[in-house]
C-alpha cells in the first residue's frame, strides 16, 4: 500500500527560511516522522528534526503539523487522505535553531526557578505511606513527557514574547499542582504560584488541554484546583480574620509557605 | 571542505570550560553519578546528546527491581542476588551482583525522598510487581511507565542542586595528558556545530547501549555505543561483549514500530504467550536449569499468582534469553502471527480496566500505533534487540575503568549482568552504580595533588577527525552505511549465531569500515544530522566488531548468546572465563584475549547449593 505523499515542510534558521515542496515514498502505518526520516535518508541528508524514542514517551519531536502542535512520531499518515500535502512546520512560540527545530531553552530555564518536593522524615521502620487514591491525583500531572506542545499552544506566549519573563506556562503549573496534592510534602507554594510564576495570567481556554498528547487534563485537574487554592489563601474572609486576631490558621496546616 | 562555512581557521578559538567532574550521558546512571558527585563537593557538569530528560531511561517501563519486601516478607538482598547470578548464567561479577541486591531498596526510598510517586499496596508502602527472573514481586513500580518518574526525579534532583548541563552536546573524544591520565572531554553542540574542550580529571561514561547497530530494536538513535567506543579509544577494555538481549516482546506491526518495547509486566501481570495453533508453548521450552522452579501446567501456573508459596512461576516469566529464543522457535516453526510474531495476551485473561489501570502506556501505545485494543484482542509480538551486557571493564567498587579517571556506568559499563540480565535490573543498575561512580570520581579528584592537563595536540587531533566527514566529496552516504550495517548485524550476529555467519559478518563489518573513511556529508555544521551520524557510525562500527568477534570465539550458548553450532552451555570450559575486548595496536580494529571470571567467595556460593 504504497503512495508518493506530498509534504512541505519549513526549512530555514533564525535569518528566515521557506515552506518546500518533497514528494516521499510512504507505506502502510507510517507515522509524520517515518516520512520525515525517509526524507532525511534518501533527499535532504540534512534536514534537522529532533527525535528520540519514536513511541511518544520522550516528547522530543513536536512540531506543528497543518498548524497543529503534534509529535510527530504519534502523527499517523492514515490520519489524512493519501492525496493530502502534509504541511509541516516548527513549534511558533520557540525561536527555531534549524528547520524543525526550535530552541526549547525558555521551559529549562522556567524549570530552574521551580520548588522542589520537600518531604518530611521517613516513618520509624525507614519506609514512607501514602494511599494509591492521594497518589493518583499527582501521578496524573508527572506522566508529563515535556514535550512542550501546551507551553507552545499557549496564547499567553505565543505571540507576546514580553510576556516569558512573568510566566511559567501550563507545562509548569501542573508541576506546582503535583507539589500541592503531594501527600507527604510540607511546603506551601501558592504564593509563589501566582507570583513567580503567573498562575493569574492563565484565562482557562484549555488549549493546553486539548493539545497534550498524554491525555492529561491540564485545566480542569492542575490549573482550576490551584487557582482556587491560591484564591482560598488570598481572599478567603474566614482566613483573613483568623490571621488578623491571629489564631491558627487551618489553611497552612503542616505547610511551611516558601 | 565541502559547504563547511566554519572552518577550523576561520572559527578561531575554542570554547573551554572546567569541572572536577563530567558526566557524560543523562539517563537514570548519568543523573545519579552527577548528583552523587556533586554532593560530594565536585563541580560537575552533565553532557548530553539530547535534551534533558529525553535519555533512553525514560522508555523503561516495568520497574525497579529492589528487594524491599513490601509484597514478601520473604525477599532480601540474598535471594535477589541469587536470581540476578543465575538470570546472568553465573557470569557475572559476584561483587556487582552482590552490591546490587544490597543498595537497591535505599536507593529507590532516596527516589520518594525526592518527590517520585511510585504505585502503592493496601498498606500505602511502594508496590512491587512480578518479573521474569524474580523469585518474589520485587519490582516497583508507575503504571508501566517507571522510567519515565525516575528520570524525572532525577532530572529535577540535579536542577534543584544546580549542576550544570550541556545539553544536545556530543562528546566525540576523551582527552588524556602526555603521562596518560584523563584530562578532559571534546565534543560539538549539535545545534551549532562548533567544538568544545570541557577539561575535566574525571570522567563518568554513561552513554547506554548499542542497539542502533541492530536494524530491529527497542533504542532510539542515540544508541550507538559512544561510552564503549570512547573508552576503547581511551585505552579501556570492554567485557562479555557477545551478550546482547533480544528482549522477547518488540512491537512488529506496522512496520513503522517494528522493534518497538512491549513491557514484560504484560506477562508479569498475567498475560501469555501462544502460537498460531493456540497453544501456551512456553511449557514446551522450559529449561533444565530452572525446571524445578517452574509451573509445569497451566494450572499451577495460573494459581501462582496468587500463592507464589505453593505454586512455581509459569513459564512466561522465564529469563529473557530463555522467551525470546522460544519464540524465535516456534515462528520457525510455522506456528507464527499473520505479521511474522507470536500472540501475547492478556484481553483474555484480565478485564479491562485492570488492564487499563496497569498498562496504560501499553493501552495508548497499541490503540495509536497498531490500532489494537489490547484489553480485547491479543498483541502480535517478536524479539528485538534491546540490551547489551558487555561493557566497559570497571572495578565494582568504584566503577573505574582501567584508564586512571575514567569510570562507566549503568549499559555501557559490563560485568553485573553476565550473560542475561534480569528486567528490572536495569533501572537499579543505574542508581546503585551511577551513586557510587558519583562519589568515587569526585573523591579521586579531591585527591590529586595536580590535575592533567588538556594538551593543544589532543584537541586538534579531535577536531580534525570530528571534520573528516566534510572534506571527503563523493563518499558513501553515512545513512546507507548504517542501514547496511543494521541489516549486517540484525541478519548475521543476531540471536542466533553460527561460525560461518559470524565470519561473514566480520567481512561485512571491515568492508563498511573500509567505506566509512570516504563517508561525505552535505551541508554545514548546525544541527546536521547526516554528519551526526557520520560520527556516531565510527562507534558503531568497532561496537559491532566487538560483538561479533567475541560471538565467535565463545563456542557454546549461554544467556544472551546463541550458537546454533554449539547449542549446548559449557560450564566446564566457559562458565569460567570472560571475553575481553582492547582497541588493536594500529587502533583500526580490536583484538580479543580470554580472563578468569572472578571467584565467588564461598560464604555466597552457599546461596546455590540448594538446587
Amino acid at each position: 500500500m504504497a503512495y508518493d505523499l506530498k509534504l512541505r515542510v519549513w526549512r530555514g534558521d533564525i535569518e528566515g527560511g521557506e515552506l518546500t515542496d518533497y514528494t516521499v515514498e510512504v507505506s502502510e502505518g507510517e507515522v509524520v516522522l517515518d516520512a520525515l526520516h525517509r526524507l532525511q535518508a534518501t533527499q535532504t541528508g540534512d534536514l534537522a528534526i529532533r527525535w528520540n524514542c519514536k513511541a511518544g514517551k520522550c516528547g522530543s519531536c513536536s512540531a506543528e503539523i497543518n498548524g497543529r502542535p503534534r509529535l510527530l512520531c504519534m502523527t499517523r499518515l492514515s490520519d489524512f487522505e493519501p492525496s493530502e500535502t502534509i504541511t509541516v512546520t516548527p513549534m511558533r512560540t520557540f525561536p527555531v535553531i534549524r528547520d524543525l527545530v526550535t530552541d526549547v531553552s525558555f521551559n529549562y530555564r522556567k524549570a530552574r526557578e521551580l520548588p522542589y518536593a520537600e518531604l518530611g522524615p521517613r516513618d520509624a521502620d525507614g519506609k514512607r505511606r501514602m494511599a494509591q487514591v492521594d497518589v493518583e491525583r499527582g501521578q496524573e500531572f508527572r506522566k508529563c513527557i515535556e514535550c512542550f506542545l501546551c507551553q507552545d499552544v499557549c496564547h499567553v506566549v505565543r505571540d507576546h514574547e514580553d510576556n516569558k519573563q512573568h510566566f511559567a506556562g501550563p507545562r509548569f503549573f501542573i508541576r506546582y499542582a503535583e507539589l500541592d496534592m503531594h501527600p507527604l510534602d510540607t511546603h506551601d507554594r501558592r504564593a509563589l504560584a501566582q507570583g513567580a510564576a503567573g498562575l493569574g495570567m492563565c484565562n482557562i481556554t484549555k488549549c493546553c488541554t486539548e493539545v497534550c498528547p498524554e491525555g492529561i487534563r491540564i485545566t480542569d485537574n492542575a490549573i482550576i484546583p490551584m487557582k482556587e487554592r491560591v484564591v482560598d489563601r488570598k481572599y478567603d474572609p474566614l482566613v483573613w480574620l483568623g490571621n488578623k486576631i491571629g489564631m491558627r490558621n487551618k489553611d497552612n496546616e503542616g505547610r511551611t509557605e516558601v | 571542505m565541502t559547504g563547511n562555512e566554519m572552518s577550523y581557521y576561520a572559527e578561531g578559538g575554542i570554547e573551554r570550560h572546567r569541572y572536577d567532574v563530567v558526566v557524560v550521558g543523562a539517563g537514570g546512571a548519568g543523573l545519579r553519578a552527577a548528583i552523587a558527585a556533586h554532593e560530594a563537593g565536585a563541580e560537575t557538569a552533565i553532557v548530553c546528546k539530547s535534551l534533558l530528560g529525553k535519555a533512553h531511561t525514560v522508555m523503561a517501563e516495568g520497574g525497579i527491581a529492589a528487594a524491599m519486601g513490601n509484597r514478601w516478607p520473604e525477599d532480601n538482598w540474598e535471594v535477589h542476588f541469587r536470581d540476578t547470578m543465575r538470570g546472568g548464567k553465573m557470569l557475572n561479577h559476584w561483587r556487582m551482583a552482590q552490591l546490587h541486591a544490597q543498595e537497591a531498596p535505599e536507593r529507590v526510598m532516596e527516589l520518594e525522598d525526592w518527590g517520585a510517586l511510585f504505585d502503592r499496596t493496601e498498606d500505602g508502602l511502594i508496590s512491587q510487581r512480578d518479573f521474569g527472573g524474580h523469585k518474589y514481586a520485587r519490582l516497583a513500580h508507575v503504571g508501566d511507565r517507571t522510567g519515565l518518574e525516575m528520570i524525572r526525579t532525577l532530572q529535577q534532583r540535579a536542577v534543584q542542586v544546580g549542576i550544570d548541563v550541556f545539553m544536545e552536546c556530543t562528546v566525540t573524544d576523551l582527552l588524556k595528558d602526555d603521562a596518560g591520565a584523563l584530562s578532559g572531554v571534546f565534543g560539538y553542540w549539535r545545534e551549532t556545530g562548533r567544538f568544545v574542550t570541557i577539561e575535566a580529571p574525571a570522567v563518568v561514561l554513561a552513554t547506554g547501549g548499542i542497539g542502533k547497530s541492530f536494524k530491529v530494536t527497542s533504542n532510539s538513535w542515540e544508541y550507538t555505543g559512544d561510552g564503549h567506543a570512547l573508552a576503547l579509544r581511551a585505552g579501556a577494555s570492554l567485557i562479555n561483549m557477545e551478550f546482547v538481549q533480544f528482549h522477547p516482546t518488540g512491537m512488529v506491526w506496522p512496520p513503522s514500530v517494528k522493534g518497538l518495547l512491549v513491557t514484560e509486566s504484560v506477562r508479569g501481570d498475567g498475560g501469555v504467550l501462544k502460537n498460531s495453533e493456540g497453544k501456551r508453548f512456553m511449557f514446551d521450552y522450559i529449561p533444565d536449569f530452572f525446571r524445578a522452579e517452574t509451573a509445569d501446567t497451566e494450572e499451577e501456573a495460573d494459581r501462582w499468582y496468587d500463592d507464589k508459596k505453593n505454586n512455581r512461576r509459569p513459564p512466561e516469566l522465564l529469563p529473557r534469553d530463555e522467551v525470546a529464543r522460544a519464540i524465535n522457535s516456534e515462528i520457525k516453526a510455522g506456528r507464527g502471527s499473520p505479521h511474522g510474531g507470536i500472540f501475547l495476551d492478556i484481553a483474555s485473561r484480565r478485564d479491562a480496566d485492570f488492564i487499563r489501570k496497569r498498562l496504560p502506556s501499553m493501552y495508548h501505545q497499541f490503540k495509536e500505533l497498531a490500532d489494537v485494543d489490547i484489553t480485547q484482542e491479543p498483541m502480535e509480538i517478536g524479539p528485538t534487540c534491546h540490551y547489551v551486557m558487555g561493557g566497559i571493564e570497571v572495578d565494582p567498587d568504584t566503577e573505574l575503568s582501567s584508564v586512571t579517571g575514567l569510570y562507566a556506568v549503568g549499559e555501557c559499563s559490563g560485568g553485573m549482568h553476565g550473560s542475561n540480565r534480569l528486567g528490572g535490573n536495569s533501572l537499579s543498575d543505574l542508581l546503585v552504580f551511577g551513586r557510587r561512580a558519583g562519589e568515587a570520581s569526585a573523591a579521586y579528584v579531591a585527591g590529586l595533588a595536580r590535575r592533567p592537563e588538556v594538551t593543544d595536540e589532543s584537541v586538534r587531533a579531535g577536531e580534525w577527525s570530528a571534520l573528516t566527514p566534510f572534506q571527503v566529496e563523493g563518499g558513501d552516504n553515512p545513512y546507507t552505511i548504517h542501514q547496511e550495517l543494521q541489516q549486517t548485524m540484525n541478519d548475521l550476529v543476531g540471536i542466533i549465531r553460527t561460525a560461518e555467519e559470524l565470519e561473514q559478518a566480520l567481512v561485512r563489518i571491515e568492508e563498511l569500515k573500509e567505506r566509512a573513511q570516504q563517508m561525505s556529508v552535505e551541508g554545514h555544521r548546525q544541527y546536521n544530522p547526516g554528519w551526526h551520524l557520520a560520527l556516531d557510525l565510527r562507534n558503531m562500527l568497532v561496537v559491532s566488531e566487538s560483538i561479533a568477534k567475541a560471538a565467535l570465539a565463545r563456542q557454546e550458548s549461554r544467556g544472551g548468546h546463541t550458537r546454533d553450532d554449539f547449542p549446548a552451555t559449557d560450564h566446564e570450559v566457559w562458565g569460567h572465563k570472560n571475553l575481553v575486548v582492547r582497541l588493536d595496536d594500529a587502533g583500526t580494529g580490536v583484538t580479543l584475549a580470554e580472563q578468569a571470571l572472578p571467584e565467588m567467595p564461598d560464604e555466597l556460593k552457599t546461596y546455590f547449593e540448594e538446587t
